[in-house]
């Protein structure tokens, strides 16, 4: 990892980013407007699988008008966040919830494709009672994840130990 | 009292001393202000693009503002409470910061167009709650709403930059 870090370091567009003053609070700005978008869609999304809203509108309207503006909130998430490593590689890729905040991103995706697939085969797929339990717990758990991302994209500033 | 005695005052309270001389108090309240910050702008957003004309998991622009605006207000009550929190810890530096003031006028803005739409505009809204194609009045609020909130989060994030640059929060 610290040749990766002094590898990234060294790159011309590492240098670039580090000295101009306002490229690191720009590209946070891009980067927490995404995270705007994935949010309120995937909540949106995920309560209605919990049951807690839009009721009389079917699950699977929910997940085809929201899912999409996650996948692509989730590049320019990824482009920017990789811009912020290449800018400054040693606050993330040494920092506990720069780590803890991809395992939980890994989690997050995994639990949401896991929802989205089946209901694009057949939309009414977590409707029958056991598997409404199942979609609602993993609602439920995904949506911790993405609080989780959100506190620890935060702490990432804290625990780093310039 | 004058303005700068009752920051002092605010400022020397003890929940704005234990947040300021704590270790991991500010970083907290300052997680969860992001998090709820986050779901205001995102699930305002939501609606906002209804207004200027893309639809949303319902028709109806009342029944989606049913499902999505409780969830709004709840996050803006926690943005408020712990932005009150993290402003009262340096309730002086704060206020003389010019992207604090205006973060705060970004945001007084978004709160007058928002009454504007909810006096003005929504009140015919019987007429076109179902149709896609929304009035420009009600475009012309989605669209400002937008960019008055991302304001709101530019002029945030810029806060935290210079006040780290400065060596605080």
């Amino acid at each position: 990892m610290d040749r990766v870090i002094a590898w990234l370091s060294a790159t011309k567009m590492s240098a670039t980013i580090q000295n101009t003053v306002w490229v690191i609070p720009a590209i946070q700005c891009v980067h927490i407007l995404a995270i705007c978008v994935v949010m309120s869609s995937v909540l949106l999304r995920n309560l209605r699988l919990v049951g807690l809203i839009g009721g009389g509108e079917p699950a699977d309207v929910f997940t085809r008008r929201y899912l999409p503006w996650v996948w692509s909130a989730l590049v320019v998430l990824l482009l920017s966040g990789s811009l912020l490593i290449i800018g400054e590689p040693n606050r993330d890729l040494q920092n506990f919830a720069f780590w803890t905040k991809m395992s939980l991103l890994l989690s997050a995706i995994i639990l949401t494709l896991i929802l989205e697939r089946p209901v694009l085969h057949s939309a009414r797929f977590w409707e029958p009672r056991p598997r409404r339990l199942i979609a609602r717990a993993l609602a439920l758990a995904a949506l911790g994840c993405w609080v989780g991302i959100v506190l620890c994209g935060r702490w990432i500033a804290y625990l780093y130990q310039g | 009292m004058t303005i700068h005695n009752a920051l002092l005052a605010l400022q020397n309270s003890f929940f704005a001393t234990a947040i300021r001389e704590g270790d991991s108090l500010f970083p907290w309240i300052e997680s969860f202000h992001v998090l709820a910050v986050v779901l205001v702008v995102g699930t305002i957003s939501i609606i906002d693009m209804r207004l200027i004309g893309l639809p949303a998991h319902r028709k109806s622009v009342r029944r989606l503002m049913k499902d999505v605006l409780p969830l709004t207000w709840g996050a803006f009550a926690v943005a408020l409470i712990t932005g009150f929190l993290l402003f009262s810890s340096e309730a002086l530096k704060y206020w003389a910061l010019r992207e604090f003031q205006a973060k705060m006028l970004l945001l007084v803005a978004a709160g007058v167009n928002m009454l504007f739409f909810h006096i003005v505009t929504f009140r015919n809204a019987h007429l076109w709650d179902e149709l896609v194609e929304t009035p420009p009045a009600a475009k012309l609020a989605g669209i400002s709403s937008i960019f008055l909130w991302i304001g709101v989060v530019i002029c945030g994030r810029v806060l935290g930059f210079v006040l780290a640059q400065q060596g605080f929060g």
